[in-house]
């Protein structure tokens, strides 16, 4: 009756309602993790800006699902016999979305761009002598020493992707963001329909001239045909009522669903759970402060392994071990370099023995800050498992509860605890990154030049370096086996494990999704 | 009376001044760093640094609040740190959602509970007062988010009578911009609609124990023009004093709603900012809310005088 009562109230109004050209239009709606803020890739390195960047830029390559570079925007390109000179030249047709071509001096600009924020982008630059245009598409990348992860860190992906933007944006100081998002990816962001917090718009680049032999994607490799007229990026930020949207129809994909809601995705009808691809994931971390005590200390914080069960923490965040896994490793288990370098360490839960090597470590009971966010769906309840051992284990927690926002603010600074500072953090890392020693910036140990918690050790930075140098698999991976041994050994962060979340979507509406690798594949998604 | 609105609006000079000094130096002086949320997850402390340089945030606070004053008085609220678009768009952007909501909010309480107010005070302690007080009740202690996913479910999930979120301009046709409001105006309603409710009756019941009324009523007046054209007008100030206050309460406190319908308003762009430290649109913010309650409050007061003849400015 009361479905009657409203088609007749539709019936009544349908001749106020305007008709909309949109019916004719393909429309992808998705819900990504977070909302598209930032127009500037590069000069954030949220992960959404990259996934905003690859609708509208291109890279010259995009490292596939197995993690090797393949070409994108590059038609071929020739490593000299030393390795020390690319030679790379664009491939026919490329346009910005102004109808402008894309030439050597907008490549060039936007790599150095790049190379001077992105910490993959410096250490690459840190070897290059020069770029050199020949002509308007071929250029060459001279290096100083035969770095081995050229075309890898051209094509990575996940934060501050390589993109290429036009000369005048490129241009832009690397601290500001660029005021226009125009690239010669396969989509058009439309600007004038951006609502910040809402959602934002891609028109597909009817001018778009794919890689041809019509490949199917592969994270960033294949070739990139647009497959809808128009995608929109909602942002829904209750999970809820994401869940709901996505049931009832009214959006066709979610990035992220909450945890607790798959069992209620994976039974509704139309609707699809894909498992991300293998490595593609989130690695847990708990950061201690290698500056002040009691954690400047390597006992102390060694001591810190003994009060670590990861099942505690996937449990608490996870729950369905499906979707989790121990990994007692810094390098992503299920990855190319992963190994059990210095995993001993994380198999001995022993919450007495912990306390014991702490006051071995001169502990007397001093309050240990530890910064508790309190807004984040996995971040928040892992600290709380933590804070709960430290108690349990008798060690004095100061544990100070603050949105994220404040935690982000707040572990940037050395100060004492005391005085502002802190001691503990937990945060999470990308599993695509966190792979590759070189790409994996928080097993790094570069001291003041490093990232929050400050760990120092020359040799783990060498071992990094060495890596990149590496000739063979082989000695890839035996280095791998060094590094997360001596990381694991000074502590530059103590693993919690790996987590999944699955992408769910209307399979009944659209078809082309393929598991992510690094960031959400959207420009393959059809219409059905 | 015009002299009256003249000098009321003069007053808010000093009202907004004194919200802009409060606005400014509490967000500095709250924990949270724009530039380290900019700066990403992998950032170095000189990285994020460099950025706090560029958008200038490491000045001096005073010269930081002095700039900002300048471009006001120039009518210029200033831009997001994050989206780089101007702080005046973006609370454009967002001023259609929450007006829509809020007038069809009201629309919903106001139309509902004034009728039975006046019905619980006409049977008073009877089976439809208590009804009506019961319902009053649970319309205060039910969260409107609780309310609001059991409208989802029912309406949206299972029957599929309704959308589950977002909101559609007026521009693209009367239907989709109702149906959109539907779900919300009810949740967020039901509070409004019970605190009305009971004003009313209480109103009411005050006004019906008067003399004139008895009176009224001893001429043989039908009950409806003594219910609706002696008693509820006199009945009238507290109700309109509280849908006022309403009105004011709605326009900032429709986040919870906003944010489980998925609303692209006001509330939400507030919350949004503030977590992310995004300091021009906070304070541009919190300017026109404050300049929105003033304003209300000054229709409200206005309006006693016609609804009261004794009461002049």
């Amino acid at each position: 009756m009361l479905k009657r009562i409203l088609a007749g109230a539709v019936a009544l109004v349908v001749p106020f309602a305007a008709a909309h050209g949109q019916a004719q239009e393909k429309v992808l709606r998705a819900v990504m993790h977070a909302d598209v803020r930032v127009i500037d890739p590069i000069w954030t390195t949220q992960t959404i800006a990259s996934i905003h960047g690859m609708l509208i830029y291109d890279t010259l390559f995009g490292n596939d699902a197995n993690l090797k570079p393949q070409p994108q925007m590059v038609g071929k390109y020739e490593v000299s016999p030393d390795r020390l000179t690319y030679t790379f030249t664009l491939r026919d047709g490329l346009k910005f979305h102004d109808g402008t071509p894309v030439t050597t001096k907008d490549v060039m600009a936007s790599l150095k761009r790049w190379g001077s924020k992105d910490g993959v982008g410096i250490r690459l630059f840190s070897y290059v002598v020069k770029q050199e245009a020949v002509d308007d598409k071929t250029f060459k990348m001279i290096l100083k020493e035969p770095y081995g992860m050229v075309l890898e860190s051209l094509g990575k992906s996940g934060s501050s992707v390589a993109v290429i933007m036009r000369e005048q944006e490129a241009l832009t100081d690397p601290q500001q963001q660029v005021k226009e998002a125009i690239g010669s990816g396969p989509y058009k962001f439309a600007k004038e329909q951006w609502v910040p917090g809402s959602k934002a718009v891609y028109l597909k680049n009817k001018d778009y001239v794919p890689r041809p032999g019509n490949e199917p994607p592969s994270s960033f490799a294949g070739s990139k045909i647009p497959g809808v007229d128009r995608i929109e990026l909602v942002w829904i930020s209750d999970p809820q009522t994401a869940m709901s949207a996505l049931v009832n129809g009214e959006i066709d994909f979610y990035e992220a669903p909450n945890n607790d809601f798959l069992p209620i995705l994976a039974k509704a009808k139309g609707v699809k759970l894909m498992m991300t691809g293998k490595i593609d994931g989130t690695q847990g971390m708990i950061r201690l402060n290698h500056l002040h005590p009691p954690f400047n200390n390597v006992k102390a914080r060694q001591a810190m392994y003994h009060l670590i069960n990861q099942e505690d923490f996937l449990r608490a965040i996870v729950g369905n071990p499906e979707f989790y896994r121990v990994c007692h490793g810094l390098l992503t288990c299920g990855g190319p370099y992963e190994n059990t370098g210095g995993s001993a360490f994380l198999k001995d839960y022993n919450p007495k023995k912990a306390l014991q090597l702490m006051k071995e470590a001169g502990y007397k009971g001093e309050p240990i800050t530890v910064l508790f966010t309190t807004d984040h769906n996995t971040i928040t309840p892992a600290t709380q498992v933590l804070v709960q051992a430290m108690r349990e284990a008798g060690l004095n927690v100061d544990a100070q509860s603050m949105d994220w926002g404040s935690v982000v603010s707040r572990r940037a600074k050395k100060d004492p605890p005391a005085q502002g500072g802190w001691n503990i953090f937990v945060t999470t890392t990308g599993g695509v990154g966190a792979s590759n020693p070189v790409l994996h910036t928080w097993i790094g140990a570069a001291c003041d030049k490093g990232l929050f918690g400050w760990p120092c050790d020359p040799e783990i930075e060498k071992l990094r370096n060495a890596f990149a140098f590496a000739q063979t698999d082989e000695e890839r991976k035996k280095i791998a086996t060094d590094l997360q041994t001596k990381a694991m050994e000074q502590v530059v962060y103590i693993p919690f494990g790996q987590w999944n979340t699955p992408l769910a979507f209307r399979a009944d509406k659209i078809d082309g999704v393929v598991p992510n690798t690094g960031l959400a594949v959207l420009w393959g998604i059809t219409k059905k | 009376m015009t002299a009256y609105i003249v000098r009321r609006l003069f007053a808010t000079l000093p009202v907004m001044a004194v919200v802009a000094l409060f606005v400014f130096f509490l967000l500095r002086f709250a924990p949270g760093d724009p530039a380290a949320i900019i700066a990403g997850e992998d950032a170095t402390a000189e990285a994020i640094a460099a950025v706090r340089a560029k958008l200038g945030l490491d000045r001096p606070m005073v010269e930081q609040f002095f700039v900002w004053i300048l471009q006001l008085l120039q009518g210029d609220m200033g831009v997001s740190i994050f989206s780089n678009l101007a702080v005046t768009r973006l609370i454009s952007q967002r001023l259609e959602p929450t007006v829509a909501l809020t007038l069809s909010t009201l629309f919903v309480a106001v139309a509902l509970a004034i009728p039975i107010g006046v019905v619980a005070a006409w049977k008073a302690r009877k089976l439809v007062d208590r009804l009506v007080m019961g319902f009053a009740v649970l319309g205060f202690a039910m969260p409107v988010f609780v309310l609001a996913y059991i409208l989802i479910y029912f309406f949206a999930v299972q029957w599929q009578l309704l959308p589950v979120q977002g909101y559609r301009p007026i521009a693209e046709g009367l239907w989709p911009f109702v149906e959109c409001l539907i779900l919300p105006s009810v949740a967020l309603g039901v509070t409004y609609m019970a605190l009305i409710a009971r004003i009313t009756r209480a109103s009411m019941l005050e006004v019906l124990a008067q003399d004139y009324i008895r009176t009224a009523n001893a001429k043989g007046l039908a009950t409806d023009r003594v219910l609706l054209l002696h008693a509820l007008k006199n009945a009238a100030v507290p109700i309109v004093t509280v849908i006022g206050i309403g009105i004011a309460l709605l326009i900032s406190g429709v986040v919870i709603t906003e944010t489980v319908f998925n609303i692209p308003g006001l509330g939400r762009l507030t919350v949004d900012a503030v977590l992310k430290r995004d300091y021009p649109v906070v304070q541009g913010l919190i300017l026109v809310f404050a300049a929105a309650k003033v304003l209300v409050n000054l229709i409200i007061d206005i309006s006693y005088a016609f609804l009261d003849p004794r009461i002049r400015y």
